[in-house]
């Protein structure tokens, strides 16, 4: 999987909704590691991390289900475990590495 | 001689979870801080060049051989390269081999002493995405950097940096190696950096290429270190170190960058003739990992190599791990112990507190420091030639006084 190299205007930050259907920004690439994977931003040149497996099948479902919230259930993230992966995609929305997904249905 | 690494419990397990610096401590699928020499050849002779470049290799990969080693870390998703030398721009195929890395979704940061940055080249630089410039500079004025880095350096350096600004080039740097000579000026190279709209980058003096040889005369003195720390928590957060100064750590508070040594785990060096080194200050047989011509390439170089393998295991035994601040300083830097001759579980030789000048003093008299069998350095006079260069260098004493001790370079 590659991110195309094409300049990307810097989207206005977006706040946090689980509620709402996310996916993995486009000009981000993801690169598996043995803990995790590496994550690369080609607008901001960013890189970041993803200190588990689960995060990064949450990352890479997200497009699929019609929710933050559902990804997380359909990936296995018990309720203990929610609020912790909340903040996760979060932190990622923040740094622009997942953005809101305008194909999704909520 | 072969290198005695530091002591490590037999390849243990890779832990789950915890700090992502520990995870760092057992390396990377690929390197995130991967150096690429294209050339060691170079117009200036600075006398601390860490590579011992000045004149090109014959063996140099060729464009074909540059373009297949970006296909595979395009593969491997390495997402940015640092490019270097040696003087990378005068390779004929260097704006070739640029525009080839970005258009493979190899990013390119590579530094420069701006020779070839005319208005020309610094408006196509501005106008391309996915490259960083960075500009050498050693001294905040000619004269401080022209003594290590050689006449009309200075100039060469402020006349890029003027037309990269003028061309509205974004985010490009200026990188400083701090030494003693220009340890004074922190506050001058910000503001200088500033007034191009630039970033400041300070780096490291370490021993490494022709910087062995003048180590002694220009490492930062211990009450320099201490300024310098001081200066970085003041203004660190806007001013690039890479892994540069966590030895440093051990006067109290972590600084930004990147706190462990990486060499092997996360950083390496291919150097110009495709030789892949753990550290692009470790080029030494000692370091050498392999090469990129080899079946298998450079992934199989970093994934499969000894010496890499050896490398990605946290230290465990050695005089540092027995120190209150090893969680933070982790012994320092590898080369920087390796060229000066001290043991690499030991204590770095700018060991904050103390242990490694004691470690040099105590050192055999009939010691050997290692020294790289790679030197392309230029042979004859080369004009502008760095007049340090004909100071005699003065062995290390824990007295040692800077040489220009009563000067006022500031
Ligand atoms: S050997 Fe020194 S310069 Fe190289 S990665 Fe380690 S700390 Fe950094
Ligand atoms: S003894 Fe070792 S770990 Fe402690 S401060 Fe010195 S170099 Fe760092």
């Amino acid at each position: 999987m590659t991110a195309a190299v094409t300049p990307v205007e810097p989207p206005a930050e977006v706040a946090f909704d689980p509620a709402r259907p996310w996916r993995r920004a486009r000009s981000v690439a993801l690169r598996p590691e043995p803990f995790g994977a590496l994550v690369y931003h080609f607008g901001n040149r960013k890189l970041s991390f993803l200190k588990s497996k689960t995060l990064v099948a949450v990352v890479e479902a997200l497009a699929d289900h019609s929710s933050a919230n559902a990804t997380l259930a359909a990936c296995g993230v018990t309720e203990a475990q929610h609020p912790a992966y909340v903040k996760a995609l979060a932190d990622l929305a923040r740094s622009q590495m997942i953005e809101p997904n305008p194909e999704g249905t909520p | 001689m072969t290198a005695v690494l530091p002591s490590r419990t037999a390849r243990p397990d890779r832990p789950v979870g915890g700090r992502l610096i520990d995870q760092f401590e057992y390396g990377l699928d690929a390197p995130i801080c991967l150096t690429w020499e294209l050339t060691y050849a170079c117009n200036l002779a600075c006398a601390h060049c860490l590579s011992s470049s000045g004149r090109r290799d014959p063996n140099e990969l060729s464009t074909a051989e540059a373009e297949a080693v970006i296909d595979e870390l395009q593969r491997m998703q390495v997402f940015y390269v640092n490019v270097g030398g040696g003087e990378p721009t005068v390779r004929p195929d260097f704006w070739h081999l640029l525009d080839y890395a970005i258009g493979h979704d190899v990013g390119v940061k590579f530094s420069t002493n701006g020779i070839k940055l005319d208005k020309t080249r610094a408006a196509q630089l501005a106008r391309t995405d996915y490259v960083d410039v960075q500009i050498s500079l050693d001294g905040a004025t000619a004269e401080v950097n022209d003594r290590v880095r050689g006449a009309g350096s200075y100039a060469t350096a402020i006349r890029a940096l003027e037309n990269l600004a003028e061309a509205g080039m974004k985010d490009f740097k200026v990188s400083v190696v701090v030494t003693r000579e220009n340890a004074g000026q922190l506050d001058a190279f910000k503001e200088l950096t500033d007034s191009f709209g630039a970033q400041l980058r300070i780096t490291r003096l370490r021993p490494s290429g022709r910087g062995a040889d003048v180590w002694d005369q220009l490492h930062p003195t211990q009450a320099q270190q201490r300024e310098l720390y001081n200066w970085l928590l003041a203004n660190g957060v806007g001013v690039l170190t890479g892994d540069s100064f966590f030895h440093l750590s051990a006067f109290g508070e972590a600084l930004p960058g990147l706190n462990l040594c990486g060499a092997g785990r996360v950083v390496c060096l291919i150097d110009p003739v495709g030789d892949v080194y753990a550290c692009p200050f470790a080029i030494h047989e000692n370091f050498l990992a392999g090469n990129v011509r080899d079946e298998g390439g450079f992934q199989r170089v970093w994934q499969q190599s000894e010496l890499f393998a050896d490398l990605r295991n946290p230290q465990t035994g050695g005089a540092c791990t027995k120190c209150a601040h090893f969680d933070a300083c982790r012994g320092g830097c590898m080369a920087a112990k390796f060229f000066t001759g001290l043991p690499l579980d030991g204590p770095d030789p700018e060991c904050v507190q103390g242990y490694g000048e004691s470690a040099l003093a105590a050192r055999d008299l009939e010691l050997v420091t290692p020294r790289s069998h790679i030197d392309h350095s230029h042979s004859g006079p080369v004009r502008g030639q760095p007049t340090l260069l004909g100071i005699p260098s003065i062995p290390s004493k824990i007295c040692d006084e800077s040489p220009l001790a009563g000067l006022d370079l500031r």
